[in-house]
Parts: C-alpha cells; sequence; structure tokens
C-alpha cells in the first residue's frame, strides 16, 4: 500500500505538531507550579504584602509561560501552512516539532524557580522588593536561552528549501539536528533556574550582598549554558553542511547519532553544573569575605562537569566529519 | 535499493556509539554537580580547609567521573575498532 506524498506531509504536520504542543507543555506548567506554591507559601507567613507577592507571582509565571508559547506557535504553523511537497519535508516536520516539544522543557521549569524564590524573598524582606524582581527578571531570561534555540531552529528546518539535497542522508541530519536542540535544552534551562533561585533567596537573606551574588549568578548560568551552546553548534552543522549522496544506511545513522548523542549527553552536565552553581551563589550570600574561594571553586566543579558533555560533542563531531 | 549486513552492522555501531555518549554522559554529569555543590557549601561554612575540600572534591568527581571516560571508550571502540 503506497501513499502520496501529501498523504505523508499531513501525517508528520500533525504528528509533529502533537509532539511540540504536548512536551512543550510540561515544562512550562511544573515551572508555574512551582512558582504558585511558593507565592501561597509567602502569602501565607505574610499576608499584608500579598499584592506584591501576587504581582509578582504573575509577571514569574508569564516568562515561564513563553518556552510553551513558543510550542504553541509551532504547533499552530505545522497544522495550518502549506508545505512543498518532497520527501524530505515529513522528516523536516517531525523534526521542527520534536526540537520545540523538548526544547520547551528545561526552560518552563527552570524559570518556574527564581520566580518562586523571589516570591518568598519578598515575604521575608519587603524592603528589597525591587532587587527581587530585577533579579528574578534576569535570572529567568536566562532561562529562557535554550528554548530559544530550540525555537531558531525549529524555524530554520521549517524555512530552509532541503529539495536540492539527496534524500540520503539528509533526511537524518534533519532528524538529527532538531533532536540535538531540542533536548540539549532541557539541561540548561533547568540548570540556569537553579542558580537563578539561590540568588533570589540569597538576595532576600542578606540584601547587602546583592552585586556579587548578581554577577556569580551570571558566571554560573553563562556556564550551564554552554552545553545548549554545543547542541545548537551541532544543530546548524547537520543543517548547513551538505553531504553527498548514498545509498548506504550507515552515513544516515551516523548524522542521526551525532544529534541524539550531542541532544542527550547536553543534559546532565548543564544540570550539574546548575547545582553547583546553586549552591556557590548560596553561599556567597551568607559568606561574603569568601567570594574568591567560592567562585574559583564552582568554576573548577562545573568544569570538571562540563567534560562529559565535551565528551558527547567530540563524538557528535566525530561522527558527523571522521567516519 | 538493497541494504548488507556489513552496512547494517556499520549503521549499528554508529547508533550504538551516539547513544552510549550521549546517555552515558547524563549521570556523570550530575553527579559531579552534586559534589562541587556541596563542596562549595562546606567552603561557606569553613573556609580554612578550602585546600583540603577542593583536593577532595577533585578526587570524587574523579571517580564520578570514570563512567563517563567508559562510555568515551565504548563509543570511540564502536567507532573506530569493532
Amino acid at each position: 500500500m503506497a501513499y502520496d506524498i501529501q498523504t505523508w506531509i499531513k501525517v508528520a504536520a500533525f504528528t509533529g505538531g502533537g509532539m511540540a504542543m504536548g512536551f512543550g507543555a510540561i515544562g512550562a506548567a511544573i515551572g508555574e507550579g512551582f512558582t504558585a506554591a511558593s507565592a501561597n507559601e509567602a502569602i501565607g507567613r505574610n499576608p499584608k504584602l500579598s499584592g506584591d507577592i501576587f504581582k509578582s507571582m504573575l509577571v514569574g509565571q508569564a516568562i515561564a509561560e513563553s518556552a510553551s508559547i513558543f510550542a504553541l506557535v509551532i504547533a499552530m504553523m505545522l497544522l495550518f501552512t502549506k508545505f512543498s511537497a518532497h520527501t524530505l519535508t515529513p522528516f523536516v516536520l517531525i523534526s521542527a516539532g520534536l526540537c520545540m516539544g523538548f526544547g520547551a522543557i528545561g526552560s518552563g521549569v527552570g524559570s518556574g524557580f527564581p520566580a518562586g524564590a523571589a516570591c518568598k524573598g519578598m515575604a521575608r524582606q519587603p524592603e528589597v522588593t525591587g532587587r527581587l524582581t530585577t533579579n528574578m527578571l534576569i535570572g529567568s531570561a536566562v532561562c529562557q536561552t535554550p528554548a530559544i534555540f530550540a525555537l531558531v531552529v525549529s524555524f530554520i528546518l521549517l524555512f530552509t528549501d532541503f529539495s536540492v539535497r539527496p534524500v540520503s542522508p539528509t533526511w537524518a541530519a534533519i532528524l538529527g539536528a532538531g533532536i540535538s536542540s531540542g533536548l540539549g535544552a532541557i539541561g540548561s534551562g533547568l540548570g540556569g533556574g537553579l542558580v537563578a533561585e539561590a540568588s533570589c533567596d540569597g538576595v532576600a537573606r542578606q540584601p547587602l550582598t546583592v552585586t556579587p551574588v548578581t554577577n556569580v549568578m551570571l558566571l554560573g548560568q553563562a556556564v550551564t549554558q554552554t552545553t545548549a551552546i554545543y547542541a545548537l553548534l551541532v544543530s546548524f552543522i547537520l543543517m548547513f553542511k551538505s553531504f553527498p549522496a548514498t545509498d548506504l544506511l550507515a552515513p544516515p545513522m551516523a548524522l542521526l547519532s551525532a544529534g541524539l548523542c550531542m541532544g542527550i549527553g547536553a543534559i546532565g552536565p548543564a544540570i550539574g553544573e546548575g547545582f553547583a552553581g546553586r549552591s556557590a551563589v548560596a553561599w556567597i550570600a551568607r559568606n561574603k569575605e569568601h567570594i574568591a574561594d567560592l567562585t574559583r571553586l564552582m568554576l573548577v566543579g562545573q568544569a570538571v562537569a562540563e567534560s562529559t558533555g565535551i565528551y558527547s560533542l567530540v563524538i557528535a563531531l566525530v561522527l558527523i566529519f571522521v567516519v | 535499493m538493497a541494504i548488507e549486513g556489513a552496512d547494517i552492522v556499520k549503521a549499528a555501531a554508529f547508533l550504538g556509539a551516539g547513544i552510549s555518549m550521549g546517555i552515558g554522559a547524563i549521570g556523570p554529569g550530575v553527579g559531579e554537580g552534586m559534589a562541587a555543590a556541596k563542596a562549595c557549601e562546606a567552603i561557606g561554612k569553613n573556609p580554612k580547609e578550602a585546600g583540603l575540600l577542593t583536593r577532595t572534591m577533585l578526587v570524587g568527581q574523579a571517580v564520578s567521573e570514570s563512567t563517563g571516560i567508559y562510555s568515551l571508550v565504548i563509543a570511540l571502540l564502536l567507532l573506530f575498532v569493532v
């Protein structure tokens, strides 16, 4: 039973759209639930400030929601756009849906952490409300970058003309590109959120430490974002490099495997770096005199955690360029 | 197109290499992060022992790293040897 290409394009678009919104809904909902839980706890402790806390809960939730909205946009595009009839189009649609769906998970959960910590901090120290909001906004914005990487890759996949490329192995490169950026965004979103949570908590405990806490937060978050950037790099190579046509099975599998390797491999190091960053920021807030020791130790610990992410990058690049 | 046995074996080796390194990188990354987090906490509480704590953290992380290196070795074996 052979179906024509239009049937396959519809199948892929609907499956991809469903996966984009389904996976994309997980993270933001968890993050927003965490924020709301913290806001309730905070209002219970200090009911007089319910107005401020309520406002910052909504602002924090709106930021966490943006990752899900990206997924909604991609899902709508997949459902209602008319795509060109080409053998590679179904792969593009599935890949774009997977990329944005996975890519929204980490950023949604991660953005909920600083918002929750900011709500609790306001109840504890009402006079630093303004500074807490600023830290929450900066921290959550950094958490959103991996979701934006995934959105960019999804858009590039949807709007690139792959019809001039050979079907095999380009189909695997397309799938690999989406999987790499999508899965690679999970850890960085989560890790960045953990660091930002500690900074909001720290500012509320020790308002005088706001400058070092914010600086180290940004440093720690930057390190957690590196693995998402490796994943983005692998996606770009897979999308823009043209691979010679082949009838064999091994070359396309190498490209798919490169995307899987970098995508999955980016999750763990970024979460681990987030733990290290959270602890360092929390203790700089309590023990400002030892900022140098703590920052150095955080960076050394994060560098060691990063190593497995770099191994994944190396294996992915070997799979693309060497074998 | 006819797919030959050797081609399937090679394809499986490539896929296995990627999965080995990808999934194998999760555990060490998270575990080493936890070690670094506790080391930061300990230095925050007891800054005089920074040297000892850094050494202990690095040794612990090196042990935790070993499974990541096993994954790397298996991935390289799959790519270049078998």
